[in-house]
Order: C-alpha cells, then sequence, then structure tokens
C-alpha cells in the first residue's frame, strides 16, 4: 500500500473508504491494459457505491478487452485536508494510482449540488479545471447521468457529456478514444468526431449567444455538431448489462443490499418529475431473467436483502408472480425482499405486508400535496382515499409508524394547498385510531416537506420557484397549523434547493459562479456540514449574477431553453401540453391507460413495452 | 450442533476493516459453505459469531479467531476453502475446526511493533527503548469508556519486549497481556511519547503475531 496514504488512514474516519480490496473488484495487469479510466463518483463512497449505474458501467468498461475502469470517490472532508497536507493527489481505489495520469475521467452525476465537488476531485488530481486549459488528449474529461441534462453549468469543465443510459454509448466512445490515441489525433479532430456519435455533446462546439435581458438568443453547433443531441437508451433490457458478480464494500455503505432493477422509465407522468420524464419509455425485464439475476447476485454477495428497484416498482406487470416464484429461495436463505416507494393503492399494500414478513417497522407514502386539487395539478394521481385506505390497512396490520412525504411551493399552491398537508396528517391520524389493534404501542406519524425546485425537462421547467421567503412563510403557516398530536413535522431548509434550482436551470454563465465557490472552499456542498449559502451569494454576486433570474423567472413558452440542444425523446410540444393541463388542473392517465404521444416511443421503434 | 471456530489472517487493505464491518463481511460469507449459522430469537435474529479479541483498525494480523455456531454436525473441513472465495483482498481463512478451548484460557498476544523514522533511527534508541518496557511503571493517558482521560499503568501488562533496530526502524517483539484487561500494543507510542518525546516516531506499524496461552503455547 502506498506510504502516504498509510501514514493519513490512521486519522481519518472511516478509513476503509480509501484503500479498495473490496470482494470483485477488479484488478488487472497494467502492462496488459491500454485504456486506464478513472471512474469518478462527486460524492462520498457511501453514496457513490449505493448507485446502481456506476455499478452497470463498472461492470461495462470492465468487460472491454485491454480497458481498466477504477473507482473514485470523493474524501471526505478531514482526508481532502491530509491529502492535500501531504502532497497526495486523487488516486483510484483498485490501484492506488494518480488519476491524472489516466485516458480518461468520467463523472457520474446525478445531483447539481455535486458540481463543486467535480471541479474539487479535477483540483485534488491535479487537473486543470477547464476544458480549455487541457491541450491533450488524455486525460479526457467526461461526464454523464441525470443531471447532465443540463450540462451547462458544468460545460466549461468538461471535455463531453454522454447522455442517457451509458451501456453502449461508452464502449463507442472509449473505442474511439482508444483510436484517436493510436493514431495520434489531436483533442480537437477527437472531440468533433465524437460529437457525431448519438449520445454524445460536446460543449465547446457549441456558440451560446444571449438577449440583452440574459436570456438564450441562440444555441449554435459548429464543425458538424448536431443541432439536437437525443439520449441513448438501451433497447432490450434482457439483453443489457446486470451487473451480477458486483462490488461488496467491506464498510457499510447507504444501499447495502442486492439492486435488482425489474424496469426502466415510468409510466405514471408525474408533472414535477425528471425521473419520470427522462428516463421514457418504460422497458421491462423479463420475470425469469429477473428471478436469475436476484439469485445468482444473491449467492455471490452474500447479501440478505434485495430491493426490488425501480422508479414505481408495483407497476412492474408480473411482480406479484415474481416475489412467488422467489419466495422459496428467500425463504431458505433467509433472504428479504423490499420496495424502495409505495405507491398508495391496495395493491401495494398487500404485497408489502407479504414482503414484510416479521419486520413491521415503518411505512413511507409521498402523497407530494395536500389536495386533490394540487395532486392534480401535479398529476399525482393517488386519491386521499387511496392513502387512507394503506393507512388503514397498515395500522390493522400492526403498523405503528408512518412517514408522509410533500413538497411546498408546487404551482399554483395557495395557503389552503398548504393547511391540506395538515388535514391529511390529522386523517392519518384518525385512520390510526380506528384500526390500531393496540393503542398502547401509541404511533408515530412523520410529516415531511420540501422545497420544489422545477427541473429541467419536465412540465414545470417554466415555473419559477417561489421565493425563500415565501417557502419559510409557508412553512411557519403549516408549523402553526399542524396540531395533531404525535405528527411530528420536518421541513428541509430552503437554502439548498435555492441554490439547487438555480443550478437545475442554469446557463454557462454559472460557470464562473462553480468555479468562484470552489475556491472560496464550496468542496462537497450536497452535505450539509460543508454547504455554505453565504458562500455562493458572495460568488454570485462577484460574477455579477443574479441567482433570481434562474430560480425565480417564469420563462416564456417560447424561450430558448439553455439545455435545448439536449434532448431526453420527450417533445417539448408535449412538456408545454402538460405544463397547460397542470394549469388547468387537468390529469393524464398513465401510459398504461393510453399513449399520451409525448414522443419517446420514437427512440424504440415506435411501440413503448407498457 | 457443532461450535466451530475459525483461524484467519487479516492485513494489508483488509487492516482498515473496523470490527462491526468485518462480522458483517463474515456473515455474508457463510453462505457459501452451506453451513446453517445459528440465530438469535426474537424479531430481528442475526447470526451468532464472535471475534475473539478484536483487532484495533489499522492493525495487521496473523491469528485472528471467530467464533460461531451452527445446526448442522461438522467439524469445520473444508469450511475455509468455501469462505476464501469469497473474502475482501487481506482476509484469509487459514483453519477452521471444533471450538474445544474456552476463550478463558488465552492469556497473552504477542506482537511486531514497528517504529518508523524517517531520519533515521536515533542513537541508542534500541538500549533506551528496552530500559523504558522495563520499567516497573509506565503510566499513559488513555481514554475511558466513559471518554474522559484516565491514567493507566501499562507495565503489568508488558510481558516481555525484545528491541532491535536496523537504519530507519526500531523493532520491538513485544509480548502483552490479551484480556482482562487487554493492552493494545499501539499504546506503546503513547508511553514514547510521554518518556521519551525525543524517540517519537514517524509511524508505528503492529502486527499481532500469535496468541498464547498460560504456557505460552499458541492458542488456538
Amino acid at each position: 500500500m502506498n506510504k502516504k496514504l498509510e501514514r493519513i488512514l490512521p486519522r481519518v474516519q472511516k478509513p476503509a473508504r480509501y484503500v479498495g480490496g473490496e470482494y470483485n473488484a477488479v484488478i488487472k495487469d497494467k502492462a496488459q491494459v491500454d485504456t486506464r479510466i478513472a471512474f469518478c463518483f462527486p460524492d462520498t463512497y457511501e453514496i457513490g457505491m449505493s448507485n446502481l449505474g456506476m455499478r452497470i458501467l463498472y461492470g461495462v468498461m470492465n468487460r472491454m478487452e485491454g480497458v481498466w475502469c477504477e473507482r473514485v470517490f470523493a474524501p471526505w472532508g478531514d482526508m481532502e485536508e491530509e491529502m492535500r497536507r501531504a502532497g497526495m493527489p486523487l488516486f483510484a481505489l483498485e490501484s492506488g494510482d494518480p488519476i491524472a495520469d489516466f485516458d480518461m475521467i468520467a463523472f457520474s452525476v446525478g445531483y447539481e449540488m455535486a458540481f463543486t465537488a467535480i471541479l474539487n476531485m479535477l483540483d485534488l488530481a491535479g487537473v486543470p479545471l477547464r476544458s480549455a486549459q487541457r491541450d491533450s488528449l488524455t486525460p479526457l474529461v467526461i461526464a454523464g447521468g441525470t443531471a447532465m441534462y443540463n450540462a451547462e453549468p458544468v460545460a466549461d469543465f468538461i471535455d463531453l457529456v454522454s447522455l442517457g443510459e451509458g451501456e453502449d454509448i461508452t464502449v463507442e466512445l472509449v473505442e474511439l478514444h482508444r483510436k484517436a490515441r493510436r493514431e495520434g489525433w489531436s483533442k480537437a479532430a477527437f472531440l468533433r468526431a465524437a460529437a457525431q456519435l448519438d449520445g454524445i455533446y460536446v460543449p465547446s462546439l457549441y456558440d451560446i449567444s444571449y438577449h440583452a435581458d440574459g436570456t438564450v438568443k441562440a444555441i449554435t453547433p459548429r464543425d458538424g455538431a448536431p443541432a439536437v443531441v437525443t439520449k441513448r437508451i438501451v433497447h432490450d433490457m434482457d439483453k443489457a448489462y446486470f451487473p451480477v458478480n458486483t462490488i461488496v464494500p467491506s464498510t457499510e455503505i447507504v444501499q447495502d443490499r442486492v439492486m435488482l432493477e425489474l424496469f426502466r422509465g415510468c409510466i405514471r407522468g408525474c408533472r414535477f418529475c425528471q425521473a419520470g420524464y427522462v428516463y421514457r419509455p418504460v422497458r421491462n425485464r423479463s420475470r425469469d431473467l429477473c428471478a436469475q439475476y436476484c439469485l445468482d447476485a444473491c449467492n455471490d454477495s452474500g447479501y440478505q436483502e434485495v430491493t426490488l428497484s425501480s422508479l414505481s416498482t408495483s407497476d412492474y406487470p408480473p411482480l406479484t408472480q415474481l416475489c412467488d416464484q422467489l419466495e422459496p429461495f428467500c425463504e431458505s436463505r433467509h433472504v428479504n425482499l423490499s420496495l424502495p416507494s409505495l405507491r398508495a393503492d391496495n395493491f401495494s399494500m398487500e404485497l408489502m405486508q407479504r414482503l414484510a414478513k416479521g419486520r413491521k417497522t415503518g411505512l413511507t407514502f409521498a402523497p407530494e400535496a395536500g389536495t386533490q386539487r394540487l395532486r392534480d395539478v401535479i398529476n399525482k394521481n393517488v386519491t386521499l382515499e387511496d392513502l387512507l385506505n394503506s393507512c388503514h390497512t397498515a395500522f390493522a396490520g400492526g403498523y405503528n409508524a408512518v412517514k408522509l412525504y410533500f413538497m411546498l411551493g408546487l404551482p399554483t399552491e395557495t395557503d389552503e394547498d398548504v393547511l391540506g398537508i395538515a388535514d391529511v396528517a390529522a386523517r392519518v391520524m384518525h385512520a390510526w385510531r380506528e384500526s390500531a389493534p393496540n393503542k398502547q404501542r401509541g404511533v408515530r406519524i412523520t410529516v415531511s416537506t420540501s422545497y420544489f425546485v422545477p427541473k429541467p425537462h419536465t412540465a414545470f421547467q417554466w415555473e419559477p420557484q417561489i421565493t425563500r421567503e415565501e417557502y419559510e412563510r409557508r412553512v411557519q403557516l403549516l408549523r402553526e397549523n399542524m396540531t395533531t398530536k404525535t405528527v411530528t413535522y420536518n421541513w428541509h431548509d430552503g437554502q439548498t434547493s435555492f441554490i439547487e434550482a438555480v443550478l437545475a436551470r442554469g446557463d454557462r454563465k454559472l460557470g464562473n459562479v462553480l468555479e468562484a465557490v470552489w475556491r472560496k472552499g464550496g468542496h462537497l456542498d450536497a452535505w450539509e456540514e460543508y454547504f455554505s449559502l453565504e458562500r455562493w451569494l458572495e460568488a454570485f454576486d462577484e460574477c455579477g449574477v443574479d441567482p433570481a433570474f434562474y430560480a425565480y423567472r417564469r420563462r416564456e413558452k417560447d424561450e430558448v431553453m439553455p439545455w435545448d440542444m439536449i434532448s431526453s425523446g420527450v417533445s417539448r410540444t408535449y412538456l408545454w401540453r402538460e405544463h397547460e393541463n397542470a394549469v388547468a388542473g387537468v390529469t393524464t392517465p398513465d401510459c398504461r391507460t393510453h399513449c399520451n404521444g409525448c414522443g419517446a416511443n420514437k427512440l424504440v421503434g415506435g411501440k413503448c413495452d407498457v | 450442533m457443532s461450535k466451530l471456530r475459525l483461524l484467519f489472517v487479516k492485513e494489508a487493505q483488509a487492516s482498515y476493516i473496523s470490527h462491526l464491518d468485518l462480522m458483517r463481511t463474515f456473515q455474508r460469507c457463510f453462505p457459501r459453505t452451506e453451513l446453517d449459522i445459528k440465530h438469535t430469537q426474537g424479531y430481528h435474529p442475526h447470526p451468532i459469531i464472535s471475534i475473539v479479541l478484536p483487532l484495533p483498525v489499522g492493525q495487521s494480523s496473523d491469528c485472528e479467531l471467530l467464533d460461531f455456531e451452527v445446526t448442522q454436525d461438522s467439524d469445520g473441513s473444508g469450511i475455509a476453502e468455501k469462505l476464501n472465495t469469497g473474502m475482501p483482498t487481506g482476509i484469509r481463512v487459514l483453519a477452521c475446526y471444533e471450538a474445544r478451548r474456552p476463550i478463558r484460557e488465552l492469556d497473552s498476544l504477542r506482537a511486531d511493533v514497528t517504529l518508523e523514522y524517517d531520519c533515521g533511527v536515533p542513537e541508542n534508541a534500541a538500549a533506551r527503548l528496552t530500559a523504558l518496557l522495563a520499567r516497573k511503571e509506565l503510566i499513559i493517558q488513555k481514554r475511558t469508556k466513559r471518554k474522559e482521560m484516565a491514567d493507566v499503568d501499562i507495565a503489568p501488562m508488558i510481558r516481555n519486549a525484545v528491541v532491535t533496530a536496523d537504519g530507519h526502524n526500531v523493532f520491538i517483539d513485544i509480548t502483552v497481556q490479551a484480556q482482562n484487561p487487554g493492552l493494545n500494543p499501539q499504546l506503546i507510542e503513547k508511553a514514547i511519547a510521554a518518556y521519551l518525546p525525543e524517540l517519537t516516531p514517524d509511524f508505528v506499524r503492529v502486527r499481532r503475531r500469535a496468541i498464547l496461552d498460560g504456557n505460552g503455547q499458541d492458542f488456538r
């Protein structure tokens, strides 16, 4: 082991995060590979190792002949300090080698608040921050992940963006880069060629011009780059790589279990949900294959918990049959199946009861809004009746804790909607009184509200975020009216969500802000411990950028959005139609009921697998 | 039903795996053995396994022991090989056998403590450290379970120490009391800082070499 690292480790928290060596970590002979890839997650080990996409692409790249893909995570503050003091550059976990010498540095970015961590990791690696400062073909700095559906705030730092699901495009890109290195292309020539691959967005090949009011005037591609880059998807989930023999961390991570992905996409069409739009269309993995992967993954990893993962697991058509099929194995091996999210309908409840076995701790529902009117606006097609029925069943079955998640600041929200949240909580409490068989045990009802952040590529991409002052007023209003005893009310602090809203719909002018925030010490802004609003406000001020312009402004219907060169496959016409339906309070049925014509079906040749 | 014991090595990257995480790592590996581990009763059954003398994070060991119970009759043969197919780098099970000797017969442990001096070993270091470790009283400050600092005399817990040196390292082959209470050999660093601060090393490395019974024989 590296001597510098060995001396640092006794002084840092959870040193096992920084040494690698886990079961199934891929070790290759350096002499036998010609492509070294540093796969970076701009957050801690515990978060990054819980990301299924990271595990899939790690497997995909390491399956390639001559390619060694290694993992890199953001060090926690104490480790970063020690590394900088010891002059130790950011290294990859598998080999311990500094990543500045690698051929590619690839970031998986799921969250806007991780942007500053990207800059910090590049700096820790000893790599110049800006794409323009890096002349060489290596290391090539690339990024993908959900937050890259608007990559503009980080456009100056990243050489190229891979859009959508990476199983196929990553291989094509790595091969092209290998060819470019072999044939001695310039970085510019490589980027021009990469821009011709479907799903690759090269920010430096697009000129952005602005109106006097700061909005985008035009996006002009150069050197043959496409006007619109459409995301890539896996067409057949049964042929898609699944990481059966995946790394088993030796230290506890957030999702410390087998993650079995049943399908991609979501039929529901909640209008606030970016994932619901950008992961379209729905593609199911066949039941037998899911069952086989479950067995193989449990046998290899030794995990005794499996989460049936997807955006809305109860919408997997053969879910009951899959659970039946897995039951004997789960029984004999003491394996528990769990559902990550629960729709408040009867089907989910029955299934939940079955899976829970003896463990009846708590249930979580996300009604998102306090009144039916507002739930119709956001197209969260769950009724209060559904929710209360589910709660009755749960309480009657012995559950004594329910968590309810809501958002404050959804478009068209009024005080009545806010107070509706308190009413929902009171009714859930009432349901407990009516249904609980043993009231001595008491009940815990927790209501949590977050501060709504409008996201690009959603029906609400035109909408303003409510101001922080208004958000705080609504929190206060709800606090005062949350009078039911035994209901605990938690609310998010509005500061992070405000910055998230700025970045989510930001443009390239935010690049300077990100760098300024990073220089002031913003290294791990996704963590409250390290986030500082002051730092951001100072940086906006110094860069002459008004954050309200991004967070609080209503966009015109035809305004050019900074991310308009990127398509998730869902048409802008459809999003606008959904926006108008939202304002009118008209709901849209789920994709299984009938096709609403979002456009994503074109990605799979016309017919979705609903 | 059988009570089994594992003898294993913990080194390299695995020396940073904490006690709790190590338990989890073993739990995940047990299904490979097809043995049915005895679980506790109740709503949250968990396997009955225990690691004897948990090793402090960062230290290596040639001789860790883990006890567990299985519902079948087994003498442990073939188990080590099966477990080794699923272990992280740095953990290697050497043997699995029936646990016959009670843990209370474990008396002392022998460790190699290496003191690294980047600018070379100070003059007479070996002789002075030998004298230090032979003192009748060796008081260090140690954090108690209540998180307060307390003075502890570690001299009675040191059974034997042989100190040698080369250009940049001092090697202490030390035998210390293993339990009730046990002495972490790493604490020698504190004794040096307290009594011979000029001999404070740049880094201390500890590797457990043997666990011994009252007669100085390997405890298995």
